[in-house]
């Protein structure tokens, strides 16, 4: 545990805690409201935002990358919504008929554009690059208080801290109108609540954590994160305070049990080469809500008999 | 460019891509009736968990037979992993749907993400055991027909061709059940069996479809056709075919165009081919298009316009509004000047008397079915009986003429 850890895992290992968290916090809310896809979908819709705001800029650079993208997830829920409503279609297929042309216009866009002397490419957009996020000016853990080694540190750790901090923020400060409108969307609006502004305030949100973690981790992780640890959650207590803090928890353990397992499973069975850190974090998480599936206290529907 | 097309469209442009674009064609059928059995049941996104689950199961594929020491890229014992890797995704989604309190969608998307996860890192696997040369499994994320070999043609189009049988033999039990679940368990027919059934039918179309379109993009073929064809007809059966031609002409022609020109994948065109069909459709389809909308809209606009102006006629009331104005005047009710013709102060004078029969009408009928016809635009002729016009008439008194 010395200076090879901090060098190589502590910042791969912070980001994935941090995308867990910021995704996990949101996905609490949407798979209350039946939403939880609304995830799926932003997390297909970002390729053709970045590789549209590549075409635009001809550089892979991050500002520009992070606008495409959420302006592709806010086209998507432009799209759903019309498609809904204009068609009359049910929102299932409305949304999925939006994500899988936007993706296909995204491949498309890619293959056709001379992406071949930079690092873009569908796979990175899958599953990310959470193991080259490594800290090269660190010696040991004392860089932690080195400025000059700090100033090292991989620019998405920033981000994705800002966000988490931000969505954190985000959910205490509307906590109350949140937990209302989720519960009793009638009553939150007879409240004078404006319902219809925070669902869409939640979906942006949702898609300001996909964008972000996505940059870091590939969008394996961010559907997984969105929707397991606060599934998870969820059938551990009727109390949403303490669903939230459960579907913490799980994120936290999914990151860092993930990481680890990809980095160091191998090695353990006697294999040679580690595995994709951002499959297996995925991979856990959906062993804890397996798990919370089979054991978990609250995961009957309420009023269901007992041993049904 | 289009002459390449013509030939790719024609079969004129060589063995193979014939091959392809037959292949994707019944693909399409497959894919787009298939899929309408879903979508008509609401479970359009179930196709997505199944898609993502066949991924570990093409890892595993590889890694079993290159163990047994066979040629891992062997297309058959891939689809058949994947195939098993799909329906351990499917009973997972079924098993915590019915087993826990989490909703569909939250097992969709957990099922769909861990899978695919656990894939992604049997790549990883594959790829250290085979250092030094290429497995070639990434093809199946996004579809490949450029190396299709013979024999994956041959695998392709004969299974296309007999999940369409399938589909034609199913087709009565699962039209009922997805238009109607509890009339077809009243019926008799087994709705659980028909739903699993319909299950492994998405789930053959798209082991099938990996080869082509990829695992990402076979979920477009079988949501987009039906709801474009969804678009056009209020009946079930019509949701069926016209997925079918629908997925079929995608399938087809986007495998042409993408034989035309190089740097065209085929999955990406025949998604890309199958959306211009809905957008299309969403504009110009009767009843449910952006077009008939709009113009039901206004049809409907102008005619409140033109009574409100006519009980302003009869009323001796100003009118104002340029609309109101404009088609009074295109119908010949008033003069340039805003004055009453003849044949307009006749029309007003029967708006006006429709207007006083239908006051009157809905206090003496306090039901909804009176009440309700009334919304100011619907003669009151065509909701009355003429004995009952009559008594109105009686209480009314004689119609007053309109100065």
């Amino acid at each position: 545990m010395g200076s090879e850890f901090v060098q190589l895992s502590l910042t791969p290992l912070l980001i994935g805690i941090l995308s867990a968290i910021a995704c996990a916090l949101p996905g609490n809310f949407l798979i209350l409201r039946r939403q939880a896809l609304i995830g799926d979908a932003i997390s297909h819709v970002v390729l053709p935002g970045i590789v549209v705001a590549f075409l635009l800029t001809g550089k892979v650079s991050t500002w520009p990358m992070l606008f495409g993208a959420g302006g592709a997830a806010i086209v998507a829920v432009v799209m759903i919504e019309l498609i809904k409503r204009v068609g009359r279609i049910e929102p299932g297929a409305a949304m999925g008929v939006t994500f899988t042309a936007l993706f296909a216009a995204g491949v498309l866009l890619l293959e056709q554009s001379d992406t071949s002397g930079v690092h873009l490419d569908v796979e990175h957009a899958l599953y990310g690059n959470l193991e080259s996020l490594i800290w090269f000016a660190a010696d040991d853990w004392s860089s932690l208080f080195d400025p000059v080694a700090l100033a090292a540190l991989p620019p998405e750790l920033f981000r994705i801290a800002v966000v988490a901090l931000l969505i954190s923020i985000l959910t205490i400060v509307f906590w109350r109108p949140l937990k209302l409108s989720t519960f009793d969307e009638a009553f939150a609006g007879a409240v004078g609540i404006r319902t219809g502004v925070l669902g869409l305030g939640l979906v942006i949100t949702a898609a300001v954590a996909a964008v972000a973690a996505f940059d870091a981790v590939g969008s394996i992780i961010v559907i997984a994160m969105f929707i397991c640890p606060p599934a998870a959650a969820r059938l551990m207590t009727n109390r949403l305070e303490v669903q939230i803090l459960w579907s913490v928890f799980f994120a936290v353990i999914s990151a860092v049990a993930g990481y680890v397992l990809a980095g160091y499973g191998p090695l353990w069975i006697g294999g040679q080469h580690a595995v994709s850190a951002a499959g297996m974090i995925a991979t856990v998480s959906g062993v804890i809500l397996a798990l919370a599936c089979l054991f978990g206290p609250q995961r009957m529907r309420m009023g269901a008999p007992a041993g049904s | 460019m289009f002459r390449a097309f013509l030939d790719a469209f024609l079969f004129q442009a060589g063995y193979n891509a014939a091959l392809v674009a037959a292949g994707a064609a019944l693909l399409g059928v497959a894919a787009g009736s298939g899929g309408s059995f879903l979508f008509l049941r609401k479970r359009a996104l179930v196709s997505d968990a199944v898609a993502h689950a066949t991924l570990p199961g093409v890892g595993a594929a590889f890694i079993v037979m290159v163990a047994l020491g066979g040629d891992g890229r062997n297309l058959l014992g891939l689809l058949l992993g994947s195939a098993i890797s799909a329906s351990i995704g499917l009973l997972a989604v079924e098993w915590i749907v019915s087993r826990t309190r989490l909703a569909e969608d939250a097992a969709i998307g957990a099922v769909l993400s861990v899978f695919f996860g656990f894939g992604i890192v049997l790549l990883t696997v594959i790829q250290t055991l085979s250092r030094g040369y290429q497995a070639g499994l990434e093809s199946f994320l996004l579809g490949s027909t450029a190396g299709m070999l013979f024999a994956d043609a041959i695998v392709i189009a004969t299974g296309g061709a007999a999940t369409l049988a399938l589909i034609l033999i199913m087709c009565r039990p699962m039209t009922i059940v997805a238009f109607d679940p509890e009339f077809a368990a009243a019926s008799g027919i087994n709705v659980r069996r028909i739903d699993l059934a319909m299950m492994g039918l998405v789930m053959a179309v798209t082991v099938i479809g990996l080869k082509v379109v990829g695992l990402i993009l076979i979920v477009a073929m079988l949501i987009i056709p039906p709801v474009t064809a969804r678009l056009w007809t209020e009946r079930a059966e019509h949701v069926l075919l016209f997925g079918g031609l629908f997925g079929g002409f995608s399938g087809y022609v986007g495998a042409a165009i993408s034989a035309s020109a190089p740097n065209l994948p085929t999955g990406p065109i025949v998604v890309l081919v199958a959306f211009s069909l809905f957008a299309g459709s969403l504009l110009f389809a009767p009843g449910r298009g952006v077009i008939a909308a709009f113009l039901r809209h206004r049809r409907f606009q102008l005619a409140v316009h033109r009574r409100q102006g006519l009980l302003a006629l009869a009323r001796g009331e100003a009118i104002f509004d340029p609309l109101t104005l404009t088609v009074l005047r295109r119908e010949g009710l008033i003069r340039q000047d805003g004055v009453a013709t003849q044949k307009g102060r006749a029309h007003a004078a029967k708006a006006l008397r429709d207007e006083k029969r239908w006051a009157l009408a809905r206090q003496l009928y306090e039901d909804e079915a009176v009440g309700g016809g009334y919304d100011g635009l619907t003669p009151i002729e065509t909701v009355l009986t003429r004995d009952e016009l009559a008594d109105i008439d009686h209480r009314l008194g004689p119609p007053a003429p309109v100065s």
